[in-house]
């Protein structure tokens, strides 16, 4: 009982902004009004919101990472792409009858981790840090980029699955719910918003528990100082692999909705530009805590969408900008800064407590 | 059987030899100071205690064990716990979560908060412990690390020069805290230059100069050793050379 109440009382502690019941109340209006933004809405806006909802999980797994153990991946969008093409692959195999799609999202989950276990395995426990841990990342991503791109052939399928190339693989079974009197197929509309809304504050509880536990103190320490932490006894290199494969499996459950939601994955959801748009979601939020994350990310992906729709040449640009104004002005995140200015005449201890205001 | 012991062990840097052929022992619940010039190899000597460096040559025996190949953290568990020269804290962190990250795997968790209240009074950190790390004077950080050291209940403590930057009474009230560690049973291996501290902790000191153990006994041996007085004067001898050529024993 002990136990379970300590657990649940790391949903708040001094890894994440945002404590006591005013946060709380906030988070149920927010949440209440996220349930019931469908109701005001059509179809096609809500299937939409689902797409801004599809990429946080990969920005949620990237601030673990880099805002939190301290370690620059650009390998989210390698997991990313790994979990769409896995989960595609399965799917157009084995069909979406009997909920194989919610078992198939498990598989292509598991192969992302796997294979971030792999190579950060070889990263970490090869002491590979900083900006090296960026660079071997990016190449990879870029590698897998190359090589989805080079299988346009016939000779590139996985039982029925083409691979085709730069042109992507399309036409794989949407998420779909087995139920009685007839399966519910989750194509871009308020079913599908649901279910991946519940996902988001799922993982969102999740890690606010993870990063306020033991491990989470552990995992700032690391990025504070790497060699004190070692010096209480603390085998590093299982943490910072341990953070690289959760964030890796966050990478690829985006992977998989992203493919189910579009039926379409392709190898330029691999390439630089890709690779790169993580970084800004989560440095213009604020890399440093979940909640800005969450709240940068769809920021930065609805005002990106808006610039694309009406001036798409420019997007990237102020992409670019929006990243040197945050480095420039506000080098802990945006979001963030605008957080703590808001939490400040709330909280008398604030200027005191927390991390960020050295 | 000695706390710790170092068993011909070798360092080389290159063409550098910069820990040369050095047995030194330590009984358990001795205060042990390690001095000598600049350049005489004490931090590589420390490093190699550590796990930081991998020595070229020897041995590192621990409570018997021998831990010449493994890792610091697997030195740290098995009962060593350091204090870096310039303070090794978490700057953005606040005190209390500095002491929490070093002892929550130590205590259970329903008196892991008690515990740590009673190390913020011990280290006269009760008021600071919402500050951040960071935001400590200087005496306070050192203070700090200290505490997060001795937090392991460590059985050897290794400080490299605990008093780097601090007043005389603070050097002083330092003093009294490795004593009464001492006195609780924790052997102690500091690096110091502060010899007003080495006289007032060291059971046992150690010479080091050019890599090599250069005189070893008492305080009182130590200050009446000429030799010493001439080294730490700049009088060197020809013969001592820190390019020895290799062929050191293998443990």
């Amino acid at each position: 009982m002990n136990a379970l109440s300590r657990f649940f009382r790391r949903l708040e502690g001094p890894q994440t902004l945002g404590r006591g019941p005013g946060f709380w109340v906030g988070f149920l209006v927010v949440l209440a009004g996220a349930c019931a933004y469908p109701l005001f809405s059509d179809g096609y806006t809500v299937g939409n919101t689902v797409y801004f909802f599809t990429w946080i999980f990969m920005a949620l797994g990237l601030s673990l990472i880099w805002g939190y153990g301290g370690s620059l991946s650009f390998g989210q969008t390698a997991f990313f792409g790994i979990a769409g093409y896995a989960y595609g692959i399965l799917t157009i195999n084995f069909g979406a009858a009997y909920g194989f799609t919610f078992v198939a999202l498990l598989f292509a989950v598991a192969i992302a981790a796997l294979f971030a276990a792999l190579l950060g395995y070889f990263l970490f426990f090869g002491r590979i840090s900083g900006v090296f841990l960026g660079i071997v990342t990016l190449s990879i991503t870029l590698v897998l980029e190359r090589f989805m791109a080079q299988t346009a052939g016939p000779e590139w399928k996985i039982g029925a699955a083409r691979l085709n190339g730069f042109n992507g693989m399309s036409n794989m079974p949407p998420l779909t719910l087995p139920w009685p009197g007839g399966d519910i197929v989750l194509y871009p509309d308020v079913q599908l918003y649901y279910v991946v809304l519940g996902m988001l504050v799922l993982v969102y509880l999740g890690l606010r528990i993870l990063v306020n536990s033991p491990f989470g103190n552990v995992l700032v320490a690391i990025r504070e100082n790497p060699e004190r932490a070692e010096m209480l006894g603390y085998d590093i290199r299982k943490y910072q692999l341990g953070t690289f494969v959760i964030g890796a499996a966050l990478a690829g459950l985006s992977g998989v909705l992203y493919t189910s939601w579009g039926q379409y994955i392709t190898p330029s959801s691999m390439g630089m530009t890709a690779a790169a748009l993580p970084i800004v979601w989560v440095a213009v939020g604020g890399r440093s805590d979940l909640t800005t994350t969450l709240v940068g990310t769809v920021t930065v992906l609805a005002v990106f969408q808006a610039l694309t729709i009406h001036g798409s040449q420019y997007a990237l640009v102020v992409m670019g900008v929006m990243l040197v104004l945050t480095v420039l002005l506000a080098p802990r995140g945006l979001i963030y800064a605008l957080a703590r200015l808001v939490a400040r005449p709330f909280s008398k201890r604030a200027s005191n407590g927390q991390p960020g205001d050295a | 059987m000695p706390m710790l012991q170092t068993l011909g062990l070798n360092k080389r840097f290159g063409g550098l030899h910069v820990t040369n052929n050095v047995d030194l022992t330590l009984e358990a619940g001795e205060v042990h100071c390690l001095i000598g010039p600049n350049g005489a190899g004490k931090s590589t000597l420390f490093r190699l205690i550590l796990g930081e460096h991998l020595p070229s040559s020897g041995a590192i025996l621990f409570g018997g064990e021998d831990i010449t190949s493994l890792k610091p953290f697997q030195r740290i568990r098995r009962g060593m716990s350091v204090k870096f020269q310039v303070p090794g804290i978490f700057k953005a962190l606040s005190v209390r979560q500095n002491l929490e990250i070093a002892m929550q795997h130590h205590y259970d968790p329903a008196v892991l908060a008690e515990e740590i209240d009673k190390l913020l009074e011990f280290l006269n950190l009760t008021e600071d412990s919402t500050r951040l790390a960071g935001n400590l004077s200087h005496g306070q950080k050192q203070w700090l690390e200290i505490g997060m050291a001795i937090s392991l209940k460590p059985r050897l403590l290794l400080l490299d020069e605990p008093t780097a930057g601090m007043s005389p009474e603070e050097t002083h009230a330092t003093g009294e805290m490795v004593k009464r560690l001492n006195a609780q049973g924790m052997t102690v291996l500091a690096v110091e230059h502060d010899m007003a501290f080495v006289r007032q902790v060291a059971q046992q000191v150690t010479v080091l100069h050019l890599g090599r153990v250069f005189a070893q006994g008492t305080i009182d041996e130590i200050v009446a050793n000429e030799d010493v007085a001439a080294i730490y004067l700049g009088q060197t001898t020809a013969h001592e050379t820190a390019h020895e050529p290799a062929g050191a024993p293998h443990a």
